[in-house]
């Protein structure tokens, strides 16, 4: 058995977390994709369509993600496809932020007074100008905190796409971890990698929280 | 899709289903009341304890809600039987849902205290409460009330979590399932009814947090 320095784990564990990364940046920006276009849906006309993004998110908030993750894996097999776990990963993390952000930007959608819509819809507006030039631009505003509040989740939530196979930082904790005979050390150092990733987006989402002070803009 | 879906084997293995049920539900009664246990007192502590406990309840809770579940799980589990701290898996998973639900309660609790109008604080101190008595009986009550709606999303939250401790062989709901779709091989139906029945979970225990709500804050002012 060869020996591992401290140094040997913790280069191994920033190796793998570069992983977490780009799953977290697929999934968020995938994620917020999907989030937008649900969002569209559920704040549109239509009520058939209003009422499949509220299913949706009720799915997918009312579910563990594990789960979500463990059928997007097994599920995608059942037509034939050879499923590399990255790929489960990837889509059940799409999937899942899309629901939380497409609930978060409706709050901040909601959050905008109802005179708003009726001031631009007596200068004329259509509904698409409404939102392009009314609500949107004020919704944003609200949305960019909690937004960033939310990535946190994001990345937390990559962790567990370790247990179906896909290797970022918390599948090589396990690994280091089974080659060191280390776990207290490995894990310690896998939670201080995680919380370095996490605590600047914290605190970043409270630092534009305050700086936006959009909590008491609208009363 | 030439895939036939087959249930049969639910009849034969409803027992184990149950009895993973059971330890689902029972971590999350445990981690819920001990949790907001904790929270509260982390809330306490953070917005109107001592000087020297502020920074130390801070870190505790930067630390857990900036770190995943499962790493805190892996560290309890596995890390601290190394400095020759031992537990079996259902003590681990519980510790490590109340540490979690403590730290993001405490989170949520404190936004509730620090909404609370100065006058009070000075309504309490005037009637020479100390500041314990006024937190206890005049402060925490409609805290709570006023961040009810996010402390039950948050138990949901850490309900369907739970999920993660099957990773440590603790038999939740989800460690059933595992164990189904080892024996049956029928892995999509058996995460599929353990997703459903999870579902289930959540609508209930959605309910019964607003039932705990209307009994503890009866015949309240809406905030």
């Amino acid at each position: 058995m060869s020996d591992f320095s401290t140094w040997d784990i913790i280069r191994n564990l920033l190796l793998a977390a570069r992983w977490t990364v780009v799953l977290s940046l697929v999934s968020f920006i995938g994620g917020g994709v999907l989030g937008v276009i649900l969002l569209f849906l559920r704040i549109g006309k239509f009520a058939g369509a209003c009422a499949f993004a509220r299913y949706y998110v009720e799915l997918f908030q009312g579910t563990p993600l594990l789960m979500q993750l463990f059928l997007a894996f097994f599920g995608l097999g059942l037509f034939g496809i050879d499923v590399p776990a990255w790929l489960a990963a990837g889509l059940a993390l799409i999937f899942w932020s899309a629901a939380f952000l497409m609930e978060i930007w409706r709050g901040c959608v909601d959050a905008i007074a109802k005179g708003q819509w009726e001031a631009s819809a007596s200068l004329g507006m259509g509904y698409f100008q409404q939102i392009r030039y009314i609500i949107l631009p004020q919704a944003i505003r609200i949305a960019v905190p909690p937004t960033v509040g939310f990535s946190v989740q994001v990345v937390k939530g990559t962790a567990l796409t370790s247990i179906i196979g896909f290797v970022e930082l918390s599948k090589a904790g396990t690994i280091v971890t089974n080659a060191t005979f280390q776990p207290f050390t490995v894990y310690g150092f896998v939670a201080l990698i995680y919380f370095a990733l996490c605590w600047p987006l914290s605190k970043s989402a409270q630092v534009l929280e305050r700086k936006l002070n959009v909590a008491h803009r609208n009363h | 899709m030439a895939y036939h879906f087959d249930f049969s084997w639910i009849p034969d293995y409803s027992g184990v289903i149950i009895k993973g049920l059971a330890i689902t539900v029972e971590l999350t009664i445990v981690g819920g009341l001990v949790g907001v246990t904790l929270g509260t007192f982390c809330a306490w502590a953070r917005a109107l304890g001592p000087n020297w406990l502020k920074p130390i309840v801070g870190a505790y809770v930067e630390l857990i809600r900036n770190t995943p579940f499962m790493i805190q799980l892996f560290f309890i589990f596995f890390g601290l039987p190394s400095i020759g701290v031992h537990m079996n898996e259902l003590v681990a998973a519980n510790i490590a849902m109340v540490i979690n639900l403590g730290a993001y309660s405490a989170e949520i609790i404190r936004a509730g205290i620090q909404a609370t109008p100065r006058g009070q604080f000075e309504a309490g101190a005037s009637l020479a409460m100390s500041p314990i008595q006024t937190f206890r009986h005049v402060i925490l009550v409609p805290s709570l009330q006023r961040i009810w709606p996010a402390l039950s999303s948050q138990v949901i939250i850490v309900m369907l979590g739970s999920a993660v401790v099957s990773q440590i062989a603790a038999e939740d709901l989800t460690f059933a399932s595992n164990f189904i779709q080892s024996r049956t091989f029928r892995a999509f139906e058996a995460y599929f009814l353990t997703a459903v029945i999870y579902l289930a979970l959540a609508i209930l225990l959605r309910a019964a947090m607003r039932g705990i709500g209307t009994i503890i804050f009866p015949r309240r002012r809406r905030a």
